[in-house]
């Protein structure tokens, strides 16, 4: 990590709603550049942080797509083309064999696209994040909810911002290094 | 396993009052600090002389099935009791039965999801694992059976030097191959994502060397960004939409084996969605039988209430009647349908040589569940304990009768044969319940038994 100084600041809170208020808020203050961490999914945050329509389910529908075709076209290659096998005079081309292998490598490609497309662009794996240097950080995963405002935000000043998020009356609020 | 806070601030006031109609899933008032420690503290301390004895045991029971199995492969197929009229038997009972095992960690994570069900996040974790576990017992007896299980590989469609031979993708032996590897590799990613968030509470508290370095590394770097939830979520819904019809496509697909030939007893249109409703059925008994053990073993009764076990009581009842107007239908459809071969099969099931094993299977799966009907069996821990495992013996029996019934009296009377399973093959049966309990302990000492995050979720369901 090349980068020094301060990624940003970070407030903590004990209770969800209060998160979700200090989000809307910093929002209203003109913030853009922030996230929240929390230990359970709120889907209010999402309201509150204008996230964009995630572009998950578009990959998803492509690997259904691609799992579909590929599972039909090896069926058909390979028991048309690469090894015919012709059984009691019946045509060749016998898709409704083919549905059910068509159907799970549907789900397959699918579920791996979604799995793969989510970690792709949440960035994990992710061997290092500047928000695990704040102090109390740990307790994200387990009992308190926090809210960081980034350093790149145009709108952040360091002594502006600390006095902003203090005024939400958090539990504490902290500096987040490099 | 999201929270609607969305009004939350402006309507404080209605979190305030309790519901008078729904009672917390979640019982003695817990706070999320409680959670983390309740479920975190049972992977920090060491496991008690209760969990080791049955480790131990189970441990020991795997060995001598591995033992069996070993000297059936080494020696051939002949160490069972098979011939050449009954060439399936045990070994294809068990892995239906295991099959059907891992139906219920799919449904209470996918199907439940669904439908909103949100008692679901007590169980759904070792609901998950349970299926995975019962899915891997279910894939080593195909394996087996193939006599040459060093070969099994030959079933994936690859390029090869073989005269670039392919697999048949006509044959539903095939189709069952694809369906249940999809199904396992599906059912590991959705547990394997639902733990994320859970492994990163395990690493920010868990200090002892090894088990923080596991964490650490399964949990990716998970830091509980907003962003990172938002997308979590949308691709655990899109997951659940996914697995459903895959829950139902794998017992459908076994029963595919069955139905597409031509044994009068196995030709038949009822067995998909009679096999799927007994999969769940026997799913969920195994499930309760777990849940029941895991609650005290590990003092959970806090999260594993009796209300979850009353709704799994429910659903048993639910599949378990589906299940019987399916033995009715089939039987009905075998004397509708005028075919002599089909009528002898069906009086030949409830009185030939193996009707006390078809009595049985009606016995504990069409009369048992229907004690469910009543408060009392549905409250009292005791018997749901009892029912649910009478449940899975008459889960276990019915595939044996549908698979041995069927083949042990063909059309030539004079290939008419009776089976009997040699020790081999019972020693090989029980050592995959040892296989199963071992895994499942191993599961219960390393990783979140239950669901943290979702839980934390519903925490405050139906409280202040």
């Amino acid at each position: 990590m090349e980068k020094k100084g301060l990624y940003g600041l970070i407030a903590e809170f004990d209770t969800p709603t209060d998160v979700v208020n200090a989000v809307h808020k910093a929002y209203d203050a003109g913030y853009r550049k922030m996230d929240a961490y929390t230990p359970f999914p709120i889907e209010a945050l999402n309201e509150a942080l204008h996230l964009k329509r995630s572009k998950v389910p578009l990959i998803v529908l492509i690997g259904g797509i691609v799992g579909a075709l590929g599972g039909y076209l090896l069926q058909y290659w390979a028991s048309n083309i690469a090894y015919p096998m012709n059984i009691g005079g019946r045509p060749m081309h016998t898709w409704p064999m083919f549905i059910v292998i068509t159907f799970e490598c549907t789900i397959l490609v699918a579920s791996f696209s979604a799995v793969l497309g989510m970690l792709a662009l949440n960035g994990l794996p992710q061997p290092y994040h500047p928000v695990f240097n704040s102090p109390r950080f740990e307790l994200a995963s387990r009992t308190n909810f926090f809210l960081c405002i980034e350093s790149d935000d145009p709108e952040f000043d360091e002594r502006k911002t600390r006095e902003f998020l203090e005024q939400l009356s958090p539990g504490k609020v902290s500096d987040v290094e490099h | 396993m999201s929270v609607a806070l969305k009004h939350e601030g402006e309507h404080e006031a209605h979190h305030q009052e309790l519901s008078p109609l729904r009672r917390p899933l979640i019982e003695g008032r817990k706070t999320y600090g409680d959670v983390t420690t309740d479920i975190c503290s049972l992977m920090e301390r060491k496991p008690g002389g209760l969990w080791w004895a049955a480790f131990i045991t189970s441990l020991t029971i795997f060995l001598a099935g591995a033992i069996a199995t070993t000297y059936t492969v080494t020696t051939g197929i002949g160490t069972w009791g098979l011939n050449k009229t009954v060439g399936w038997a045990f070994d294809i009972t068990n892995f239906v039965f295991w099959i059907g095992i891992g139906h219920a960690g799919t449904f209470i994570s996918a199907i439940l999801f669904l439908f909103n069900q949100k008692w679901r996040t007590s169980v759904n974790r070792s609901a998950e694992a349970m299926t995975l576990i019962a899915v891997m017992c279910a894939g080593i007896f195909p394996i087996i059976h193939m006599g040459r299980p060093w070969l099994f590989y030959w079933v994936l469609p690859y390029p090869n030097q073989r005269g670039s031979l392919w697999v048949n993708f006509r044959s539903p032996l095939l189709w069952d191959f694809f369906a249940i590897s999809t199904y396992f590799i599906i059912s590991a990613v959705f547990w394997y994502l639902g733990l994320v968030p859970d492994l990163a509470t395990a690493r920010d508290r868990i200090r002892s060397k090894w088990r923080h370095a596991l964490y650490r590394v399964m949990s990716l770097g998970w830091n509980g960004s907003n962003r990172t939830w938002s997308r979590y979520e949308t691709v655990y819904l899109i997951l659940a939409a996914l697995a459903t019809p895959l829950v139902l496509s794998v017992h459908s697909i076994v029963s595919f084996d069955f139905a597409t030939s031509v044994i009068p007893g196995w030709h038949s249109t009822i067995f998909p969605p009679y096999f799927v409703a007994g999969a769940v059925f026997s799913g969920f008994a195994m499930v309760m039988t777990l849940m029941i053990l895991v609650r005290k073993l590990m003092k959970l009764e806090a999260y594993i209430t009796p209300q979850h076990l009353e709704n799994m009581c429910k659903v048993t009842l639910l599949t378990g009647s589906i299940v019987t107007v399916a033995y009715l239908t089939e039987a009905f459809i075998g004397f509708y349908s005028g075919n002599p071969n089909e009528m002898f099969v069906i009086i030949n099931r409830a009185m030939g040589p193996y009707s006390w094993a078809y009595w049985t299977m009606v016995t504990c799966n069409a009369i048992v569940p229907q004690f469910f009907w009543f408060k009392k069996a549905r409250t009292s821990i005791p018997m749901i304990f009892v029912l649910s495992i009478l449940i899975n013996v008459g889960m276990w029996f019915e595939r044996f009768v549908i698979i041995v019934t069927s083949l042990h009296r063909d059309f030539l009377p004079s290939s008419w044969a009776m089976y009997t399973p040699t020790v081999t093959e019972i020693v090989i049966m029980l050592g995959s319940f040892g296989l199963f309990f071992t895994l499942f302990l191993l599961f219960l000492r390393i990783f979140p038994v239950i669901s943290m995050n979702e839980v934390k979720g519903v925490l405050h369901y139906a409280r202040d």
